[in-house]
């Protein structure tokens, strides 16, 4: 049997989402947003819910994910894509609502909107990339940057206080890696949180899994935040081959970042 | 036929939402204008017409739900006075680019910071000129009454659908506070999803089976393309401009010398005129009721009829006074009048300065 | 021992060369080509098609989406 005799419709077994443009991804290769959307258009193909869907894109690298997607789609202003989200489900109610953010949009200059949009318990899901960095600006640190973790607006490596010598150790510096997940996590208003990486296909298994249940929990449900953190690479940035950087990931985000369910059906997973 | 009530400014801007229409407020406290989130509250409008009313973590999440709701097609609606509506600059220029249709009040108190919460007109500025980034103008209203109040709620609306821009009503402290008799509308029906979807389809509700998904946004790195964007608004900007500026002009037919006033400051210089008529002064006012666009063309007409001075009065240190010159443009003389950090000026004092500043007695 | 013989497509024009199709083959039969495509990536190819068994570990990874898998009954 050749391969042109296997390569016929009758045989296919995984082909790209029909739920996604053909316009190809700007992302860089290898970067972990063009699998996050891959997942979520083939959640939203399977669930067949692609005419009722209105997505909300951020500032970042995923600035244009509107163009990729064929729903509807929102640009919101830096950090306010929750709030943006709210607007519409809130006139929409039975139209299916989701955001996507990265680690600088969500867990920076939107912390205010992302953590009262989880609060109220809005019935919507929300996707967040986190790579640890700025990406679309050009590297610089995030809230998420790991300690010791070099970017461009930490040359020498994140340091949550000023490190000893010179007599300045102690003194508030960078701050620490931040944990927005298990935070909002402990609020009434989330019902769904999980954190879910997809550097292999095993783990893009499971991340898919999630994201399903982020959206069917919204179509079945009435209230409640469904919150989907994706611990993801960015190779530019990060200065490192895309397959290196899918093993530093694992070697260094995934112990500060823990893969796995935290919240289930509104009740937090005892670890 | 309407509804004769004694209401605050605020109140009516609320009560005129829900009889016109509106789909949702989302609002954020803040003096002089809380009344707007209170009275829609107390009201229950989602039992009322399905109106959905949300008080907001901030006046950014605020103007940002209204982006949403109102990219989706929905008559949305936020209020806030002057440091919420600098907030709100962000959302609001986003709104321009991404060309969304909505209605926003600001009860203006003084200014600079914190300031003051008594009355002011010192963000004609921020209003009239964009507060946010980029070329782009929001259509502004100046209710100089209670009844105005509830009037711009629905013609705010029918410009913002019109044109696909922000129509703002810019009050100030002493209209938002006031209580006057004011006609209400009867109840109108909120418009439904197959209506809006038939009408605005350009609106992000959900894509039809088989046809193009929509976008809203306000980027485009093609630079070609980001020009011809700008040139767009440009030309919509130029038709507000042609169609749509709104004045009042009041004993304006003989007179040579003429107040230039919207809001309070109106109705205390109209007082004014009656006091300098009575003098057997020849004065008159012209009251902007749309403050961009600038009833440019009207300021000409009365040059052009011998006036021969304007005074801008104001509740600012001298803000409209330069649309008022441009208007001028250097032909008759025109100076600012104002009282500020919450002063109101009286109309003996504004006839005074009238005299001083530009008759020259 | 396989009763069943895969194969992939590659779309060239669009593959970025990342490699991450190429480490989670767990038949190692995917390699990246030598020769570059229009925007100068070195493209994945199936360098040894004999041994796919169609798992689709390619496709479901790749970030670009340009893997489309194909599997018979032999």
């Amino acid at each position: 049997m050749t391969v042109q005799d296997i390569i016929k419709p009758e045989n296919l077994v995984y082909q790209k989402s029909k739920l996604l443009t053909n316009k190809p991804f700007h992302y860089c290769p290898g970067c972990g947003h063009g699998t996050v959307h891959r997942i979520i258009a083939e959640v939203l193909e399977e669930l067949g819910v692609g005419d009722k869907t209105i997505g909300v894109s951020p500032v970042g690298c995923a600035v244009m994910a509107y163009d990729y997607f064929d729903v509807d789609f929102a640009e919101a202003a830096h950090g306010r894509a929750p709030a943006v989200a709210t607007g519409i489900k809130r006139v929409w109610p039975d139209k299916v609502v989701f955001s996507y953010q990265g680690d600088g949009d969500l867990a920076a200059i939107g912390t205010c909107e992302t953590i009262h949009t989880c609060n109220r318990g809005e019935n919507i899901t929300m996707i967040f990339v986190n790579n640890g960095i700025y990406g679309m600006t050009g590297g610089q640190m995030a809230p998420t940057t790991l300690e010791g973790m070099k970017t461009a607006t930490t040359p020498y490596g994140r340091k949550a206080t000023l490190p000893a010598g010179a007599g300045f150790d102690g003194i508030p510096n960078n701050g620490y890696p931040l944990h927005i997940t298990e935070l909002i996590a402990r609020l009434p208003g989330t019902k769904y949180v999980t954190r879910q990486a997809v550097y292999d296909p095993a783990h893009v298994r499971n991340a898919k899994k999630a994201i399903r249940k982020a959206f069917e929990n919204q179509i079945n449900g009435k209230s409640g935040v469904n919150f989907v953190e994706i611990v993801s690479n960015c190779n530019s940035n990060w200065k490192m081959e895309p397959v290196a950087a899918n093993k530093w990931l694992v070697e260094n985000m995934l112990p500060e970042y823990p893969l796995g369910d935290i919240k289930v059906d509104g009740k937090l997973v005892e670890k | 036929m309407g509804e004769l009530k004694l209401m605050k400014g605020n109140e009516a801007l609320a009560e005129a939402a829900i009889r016109y229409g509106a789909d949702a407020y989302f609002g954020y406290p803040i003096t002089p204008q809380s009344e707007v989130i209170e009275y829609l509250s107390e009201q229950n409008p989602y039992e009322r017409t399905g109106m959905v009313v949300l008080q907001a973590e901030s006046e950014l999440a605020a103007i940002n739900m209204v982006y949403g709701a109102g990219a989706s097609g929905k008559r949305v609606m936020t209020s806030s006075s002057s440091p919420g509506v600098c907030l709100k600059q962000e959302g609001l220029a986003y709104i321009a680019g991404a060309e969304i249709p909505c209605v926003f009040a600001d009860v203006v108190r003084g200014g600079p910071g914190l300031g003051t919460i008594q009355p002011s007109q010192a963000d004609y500025f921020q209003n009239t000129k964009g507060g946010g980034n980029g070329d782009y103008r929001n259509i502004v209203l100046a209710p100089a009454s209670v009844q105005e109040m509830c009037d711009f709620v629905a013609l705010g609306f029918e410009l913002a659908f019109k044109y696909r821009m922000a129509a703002c009503i810019l009050s100030d402290g002493a209209i938002g506070q006031m209580m006057e008799k004011v006609v209400l509308p009867d109840q109108k029906p909120r418009m439904t999803d197959e209506e809006i979807k038939a009408k605005y389809p350009w609106a992000i509700n959900g894509r039809k089976n088989g046809t193009q998904h929509r976008i809203i946004t306000s980027l485009d790195l093609d630079s070609a393309k980001m020009e011809e964007h700008n040139i767009h608004l440009q030309k919509k900007y130029k038709e507000v401009e042609e169609k749509e500026v709104r004045y009042e002009m009041i004993d304006c037919d003989d007179a040579e010398y003429v107040f230039v006033a919207y809001g309070s400051s109106a109705r205390i210089a109209q007082k004014s005129v009656q006091l300098g008529r009575a003098a057997g002064m020849k004065v008159g006012l012209l009251r902007p009721i749309t403050l961009w666009p600038y009833p440019t063309k009207a300021i000409d007409a009365l040059i052009k009829k011998g006036v021969k001075g304007f005074l801008s009065v104001e509740l600012s240190c001298g803000q409209m006074i330069e649309d008022v010159r441009l208007a001028c443009n250097g032909r008759v003389k025109a100076e600012h009048f104002g009282r500020v950090g919450g002063i109101i000026h009286t109309p003996e004092e504004v006839l005074e300065a009238m005299k001083k500043q530009i008759i020259g007695e | 021992m396989a009763s069943f013989k895969g194969a992939i497509s590659v779309d060239i024009e669009r593959c970025k060369g990342c490699g991450v199709c190429v480490v989670n083959c767990p038949m190692n039969v995917i390699s990246l080509a030598k020769e570059v495509n229009g925007k100068g990536y070195n493209y994945a190819y199936m360098a040894e098609p004999d041994k796919c068994i169609g798992c689709a570990s390619c496709g479901i990874v790749c970030p670009d989406g340009v893997i489309s898998v194909y599997k018979a009954k032999l």
